[in-house]
């Protein structure tokens, strides 16, 4: 995928579906990202209906309620493009519903277990409250620099399988289950975080890029974006 | 019970005890309030208080009329507005989408008027679909009419089981939530003004009242001009729910549409401000589906845009909502963010590609604007500070 000279193809999975918490923001982030710095980038969405396409560079899919998720599973089940892409090497960035319908199997509310794609090593399982409200966290392994932040609004909770790693530790708010937060294996990304997660996380967005891209980029200085994250630090008591 | 509690909640001027404690008195006080009136209920995402008062206007053609003007849309509020007007024969009330099944049992109503559903407030609210559950039960025991949007399909769903329905076509609706069938979860397919679900019998249906630019087409086919003073289309649309909603309960449709095209400002919305050589335009936008539609009524002309957002807890505290709103419509124009959480908005703007300055507090930011008109677009606690000090 070291393609800098062609365009970078996002591919924003079933918005229609998976759109409820404006994540469609994370696939905006990251093409402009991109294009700010000279770096061709295109946005492609796939809804509800249609085939998935197994040959874009990075995949996002977003959050949704009970009822789109079991549809999404079903929809990435019977065309499963992202999965053939992922396991070329492309990259994938999973948000809330993502994270739960990523793994191995998911536990609603009224006790059904679903099968998930089996792309990340994980259970997920309906939580005795529904966590909402803004999150802190420290991101694991130097992934990168400075914190993770974010505003969560979910039920699930998730455990990761040793072939998983954590996204980050929980410093203020839930996450996967009150300690880390996220998921990590290979080039899939995995974050309970809406805000978007990309917008108040550019080392993040950056990060799937230079997976993406296989190139070193340019810092790119945005100062609203330098503000919002001081200012929801601080809100969050950090 | 009922006339006990109108006579304690009459004591003398300045007497009258809040709804809220009216409730802790008495729980069954909205029920024995509304008994022995005619009740219209108005829900939905957006328009409620607008739709609301053009509603109380028309009917109040048929007698005194008790409404809660101004977005008290709780059972307290209810009870507050009900017991000011305890010899109203008819009762106009506003009601937040949560509350309708409570308020639905305890009043009976006539008339149950659902004007559209779209994301809104997911964490205090909850997820649209949720809601449109609960909304097509309280809707199957509605006494009387219910009145609901056919452009909309959780609307149309919602209100499908309801024993009599009148179907408007408003030409609006957000359908970002509603690309899966709420009933079957099959996608929808759109043709032209049509729609139909690809799984089950879940279809547009045939509207009797149909909103066109600046008119309505009655049942019976008569064409009516509506020359509002609101803008928008989706004014145009609040006034068709509302006067098939008058039409329900008896007024003659000339009578109600005279009436509620005489509302020029709803609770301070649409109102203009004059203020240090500008003329700002407050307007009112609580979530995406709504920032679009004013975002097509400031684009009739290209003045400069305050921006004006909040994240309290009536506001909804997660402001991802931000990036489904299309500010991309703004390019090119003048624009400042405004409110507490003016820093997320401009986080939304440079990703949009709108330039913008950040002023926190909205009445300055009206300040550094080039004299002449300004738009000024503000979410729920931002608006309502924004007007109390307006008035100042």
């Amino acid at each position: 995928m070291n393609r800098p000279q062609s365009r970078v193809s996002i591919a924003l999975v079933l918005p229609d579906l998976l759109g409820t918490y404006g994540d469609f923001g994370n696939a905006v982030v990251l093409e402009k990202r991109m294009t700010w710095r000279g770096i061709p980038a295109e946005i492609v969405s796939v809804n509800f209906g249609e085939p998935v396409p197994d040959s874009c560079d990075i995949y996002v899919v977003g959050g949704g309620e009970d009822t789109a998720q079991t549809l999404a599973v079903r929809h990435l089940r019977e065309h499963p493009g992202m999965q053939r892409a992922a396991a070329r090497g492309a990259v994938v960035l999973g948000v809330c519903a993502g994270i739960q319908i990523f793994g191995e199997s998911f536990t609603r509310a009224d006790q059904v277990t679903h099968a998930g794609l089996g792309l990340i090593d994980s259970t997920s399982h309906a939580g005795g409250t529904r966590a909402i409200g803004e999150v802190v966290a420290t991101p694991a392994d130097g992934l990168f620099e400075g914190l993770l932040t974010g505003f969560e609004n979910h039920q699930g909770r998730t455990v990761l399988g040793p072939s998983a790693r954590p996204l980050a530790h929980v410093k203020v708010g839930t996450g996967n289950d009150g300690s880390v937060e996220g998921a990590v294996q290979g080039r899939i990304l995995c974050t309970y975080l809406h805000g978007p997660v990309l917008p108040r996380n550019p080392q993040l967005a950056d990060l799937l890029i230079e997976w993406a891209t296989g190139t070193r980029l340019a810092p790119l200085d945005l100062p609203a974006v330098t503000a919002l994250r001081a200012e929801r630090a601080k809100a969050a008591g950090v | 019970m009922s006339s006990k509690l109108s006579q304690k909640m009459g004591l003398g001027a300045g007497g009258m005890i809040g709804g809220r404690v009216a409730l802790r008195l008495d729980p069954q006080a909205l029920a024995h309030l509304t008994s022995g009136r005619s009740v219209a209920l108005v829900t939905g995402t957006n328009g409620k208080t607008t739709s609301t008062m053009m509603l109380s206007r028309a009917v109040s053609h048929l007698g005194p009329v008790a409404t809660n003007h101004g977005g008290a849309n709780m059972p307290d509020g209810h009870v507050t507005a009900l017991s000011k007007q305890p010899d109203a024969p008819y009762a106009v009330l506003e009601v937040d989408e949560g509350y309708f099944p409570e308020v639905c049992r305890a009043s009976a109503p006539a008339v149950a008027v659902l004007l559209n559903l779209s994301r809104d407030q997911l964490d205090r609210v909850g997820e649209v679909r949720t809601i449109e559950k609960s909304l097509r039960t309280a809707l199957a025991g509605v006494p009387g009419v219910v009145v609901a949007n056919c452009d909309d399909i959780m609307v149309t769903s919602a209100a499908r089981d309801a024993r009599r329905v009148v179907w408007v076509a408003t030409g609006t609706g957000w359908h970002n939530d509603a690309a899966s069938c709420p009933r079957c979860g099959d996608p929808i397919r759109w043709q032209g003004e049509h729609w139909q679900c690809t799984g089950c019998d879940l279809a547009r249906p045939r509207p009797d009242w149909v909103t066109g630019d600046g008119f309505l087409i009655t049942p019976r086919g008569e064409k009516v001009g509506l020359a509002l003073r609101l803008p928008g289309k989706f004014n145009q649309a609040n006034a068709v729910m509302a006067v098939a909603a008058a039409d329900a309960l008896g007024v003659p449709v000339p009578e109600a549409v005279e009436r509620l095209r005489a509302v020029s400002n709803v609770a301070g919305r649409y109102r203009t401000i004059q203020r240090s050589g500008h003329r700002a335009r407050l307007l009112l936008s609580k979530n995406p589906a709504g920032w679009s539609e004013t975002l097509t009524v400031v684009r009739e002309a290209d003045h400069p845009a305050v921006l004006v957002i909040n994240a309290h807890e009536a506001d909804g505290r997660d402001l991802s909502w931000l990036w489904d709103v299309p500010f991309e419509r703004l390019r090119g124009r003048q624009v400042i963010a405004s409110g507490e959480r003016a820093t997320d908005l401009a986080v939304r703007l440079t990703y949009a590609e709108v330039e913008h300055t950040i002023v926190p507090d909205p009445l300055q930011a009206i300040d550094a604007m080039p004299p002449g008109a300004v738009e000024v677009i503000a979410n729920y606690t931002a608006f309502r500070d924004l007007n109390a000090r307006a008035a100042q």
